[in-house]
């Protein structure tokens, strides 16, 4: 955004639509309030007093239907795998996935076990995968901002045409 | 009282039901025969000397052909433990159910019928408790096999290296 | 006057509901807002744990442990130290000891602050929460200065511990227990004592002495109910039996009663400040170790065909861990008995003809984890 200091007060700021719907769209990412193993700890305490996720505009939402980002935060198991699936599909559109941790970027330790999905990718589209077991509030806060990175390049309009 | 003293009370009352005391383990434990073991239990809990009130933990062991079904007792009264142990062959692992003498048991076989596959006669509900409906096999029996599917998701992954 | 016509209808809560705890989830038959019958349906985080004991050597389970109990990490591994020493006669050096009970006992108190801020968050006082994070994360600062992580720790070790202290740790140790004397004296001012809080959960599901100990309610959940078990006390383990600390039990009060959800609450809030106690007389007595080695030499053993049980108090309850060896250097039986999985089947029994705001209440008064549950 620049403002037109020629001809117009600087209180005015010229921009596209699209940028201006991004810009919207990447400071009100409402994710889905949804611990599932460990992870969900740290995911608690990235939304506490200390780490804050809310100064990004991140705030949690209890029902997937007013959610823009889920947060994959720890494993999932066989069991649990086609629950995930359903939550993502009651996400309105756009969404965006961050998978958080080990477990659920490949199975990390459970590896060896007979229970656990070797990966979320495997049921629902993964946008950001976020390393460690668990990953630090400030990890997860980095991968919150590169998802806002992802949106502000996305060209919303343009693909809807 | 002590493991043998506990094994000479439940012998005197139940000759054929009891077996010997093993020793050479760092809990003594007592073999008890399927068919007895729910009179057993009854007898631990509501004996007066004996006093056992608390079935601590209930699980099942692989023993090659056999499984072992096995009960740590604690008596938060007279302050002392038991460990008792049913042998039941694998290709028919059934027991009695000692629901009725702790409720707590209920959860305890249900996780003992679900990755052992021991069934326990007279259990209100015997259902998988961890694993899905659907699983197939006894995950805690040695020669279990790791499924590499599951609910139509393919849960092979490889690492690359 | 005319009697409404009611009708039975089949609820589904969870697996994904804020206030289940994790991945739980409960088939309700409830008539208006009174449930008639409830049954829990877990197992949505099985990782198979048990079974990977027996995949792993005995050194290499220790990671498994913290997933166990994630919540109370060092709690998980310190039971599982426990349990294999005994099975393969190892003995822990003094330092080592020390040092197991005060990261337990930070652990144990990290532990019950997510307890009661979510209690009272799933009742709906939702300012605690916040606070109770604020002060986990110094908890966590401290065991992460002395291990690295700040959830799994995995600092425990058959036979000591990973690491020994940096230097000034107690110190700061010490300055964290001033601090959170004083918080705990808040939070009583913010809830424990808040006559609005009170009046939600005095009286609601109370469980008599005998049921809790029918239903294999263990730790908290059980002195809450009356009975004054301690393991650390009655069956003292590791340096337990050189510590002073009073064990709280629930009490009668104006507005509650022995047993109910309040007095869960409460036993929690007293356990925090005994945690307190212990902590600061083992920094005390870390000055007569120094110089001794805490950490056990990384190397594989066999440990002989034998088995053991091992009981340990740990913030949800009493865990118990099951080894059973082969002559290999891998476990041929590991199993975990916990807290959360006794109280969680509990709750089947309890739930008949309560509030449906009520089971939440339950649920959330036995501070149950889904990793405990389901392993």
């Amino acid at each position: 955004m620049m403002s037109l200091y020629n001809e117009l007060p600087s209180t005015f700021v010229t921009t596209n639509v699209d940028k201006l719907i991004n810009w919207g769209r990447a400071s009100s990412l409402w994710y889905l309030l949804f611990g599932l193993a460990c992870c969900g700890i740290e995911l608690m305490q990235t939304g506490g007093p200390r780490a804050d996720i809310d100064r990004f505009g991140s705030v949690p939402r209890a029902t997937p239907r007013q959610s823009d980002l889920m947060i994959v935060a720890g494993t999932v198991t066989l069991k649990m795998a086609s629950r995930v699936k359903l939550l993502y599909d009651q996400m309105p559109h756009p969404k965006y996935v961050i998978s958080m941790g080990s477990c659920s970027n490949c199975g990390g330790l459970f590896d060896l076990g007979y229970s656990v999905l070797r990966g979320v990718d495997k049921v629902i589209p993964v946008d950001l995968y976020v390393p460690g077991c668990p990953p630090r509030p400030e990890a997860l806060t980095e991968g919150l901002i590169q998802v806002q990175d992802k949106i502000h390049r996305e060209r919303y309009l343009a693909r809807n045409n | 009282m002590n493991a043998e003293a506990i094994h000479q009370t439940l012998k005197k009352r139940f000759p054929d039901g009891v077996g010997e005391l093993h020793t050479e383990t760092i809990d003594p434990w007592i073999e008890v025969q399927p068919e007895h073991i729910a009179d057993v239990c009854r007898f631990c809990k509501e004996d007066e000397a004996l006093g056992f009130d608390f079935l601590s933990n209930l699980t099942g062991v692989d023993a090659h052909n056999d499984l072992l079904v096995v009960y740590h007792l604690y008596a938060y009264g007279k302050r002392h433990s038991a460990v008792l142990k049913v042998r039941v062959p694998k290709g028919k692992p059934v027991t009695k159910t000692v629901t009725t003498v702790w409720r707590t048991a209920n959860w305890f076989e249900r996780e003992c019928y679900d990755l052992l596959g021991v069934r326990f006669e007279g259990h209100p509900d015997l259902r998988r408790l961890l694993l899905p409906d659907d699983w197939e096999g006894h995950p805690l029996r040695k020669e279990y096999m790791f499924p590499t599917e599951y609910g139509g998701i393919d849960n092979t992954r490889d690492y690359g290296f | 006057m005319a009697t409404l016509r009611t009708q039975e209808m089949e609820l589904n809560m969870g697996p994904h509901h804020p206030s289940t705890h994790g991945v739980i989830r409960f088939i309700l038959r409830t008539d208006g807002e009174v449930v008639s019958e409830c049954k829990p349906d877990v197992g949505y985080l099985h990782r198979s744990i048990e079974k990977i004991g027996e995949l792993c050597t005995y050194n290499g389970f220790m990671p498994y442990t913290d997933r166990v109990d994630y919540v109370a990490a060092m709690n998980a591994n310190f039971a599982y130290a426990l349990a294999v020493e005994k099975l393969a006669g190892i003995e822990c050096p003094r330092r080592g000891d020390l040092l197991r009970i005060i990261t337990a006992e930070l652990g144990r108190i990290s532990s019950h602050l997510i307890a009661v801020g979510t209690m009272a968050m799933d009742v709906g006082a939702i300012t605690p929460f916040p606070y109770a994070l604020r002060e986990r994360e110094r908890v966590n600062d401290l065991l992460e200065e002395i291990c690295g992580a700040r959830l799994t720790f995995n600092y425990h070790r058959i036979g000591g511990v990973g690491w020994d202290m940096p230097e000034g740790w107690d110190k700061k140790v010490l300055k964290f227990c001033d601090n959170f004397a004083r918080i705990t004296d808040e939070f009583d001012r913010l809830i424990t004592k808040n006559h609005i809080f009170i009046e939600r959960l005095g009286e609601v599901v109370v469980i008599p002495a005998e049921d809790a100990i029918d239903f294999g309610l263990s730790g908290p959940n059980l002195r809450a109910s009356g009975v004054d078990f301690d393991l650390r006390r009655d069956e003292p383990y590791s340096l337990y039996k050189e510590l002073e600390f009073e064990v709280p039990v629930g009490m009668d009060g104006p507005g509650y009663a022995v047993g109910d959800c309040y007095n869960r609450f409460v036993v929690r809030v007293h356990e925090m400040r005994e945690s307190l106690r212990i902590v600061r007389q083992c920094v005390a007595k870390l000055p007569e170790t120094a110089g001794e080695n805490p950490i056990p030499k990384p190397k594989n053993f066999k440990v002989k065909e034998n088995e053991c049980y091992v009981r340990s108090e740990a913030p949800r309850g009493e865990m118990g861990i099951y080894v059973v060896s082969d002559g290999s250097d891998k476990a041929w039986r590991y199993r975990a008995r916990t807290g959360s999985f006794t109280a969680m089947g509990a709750v089947e029994h309890l739930s008949a003809g309560i509030m449906l705001a009520d089971l939440v209440a339950l649920v959330a008064s036995f501070d149950v984890v889904a990793p405990e549950i389901d392993r």
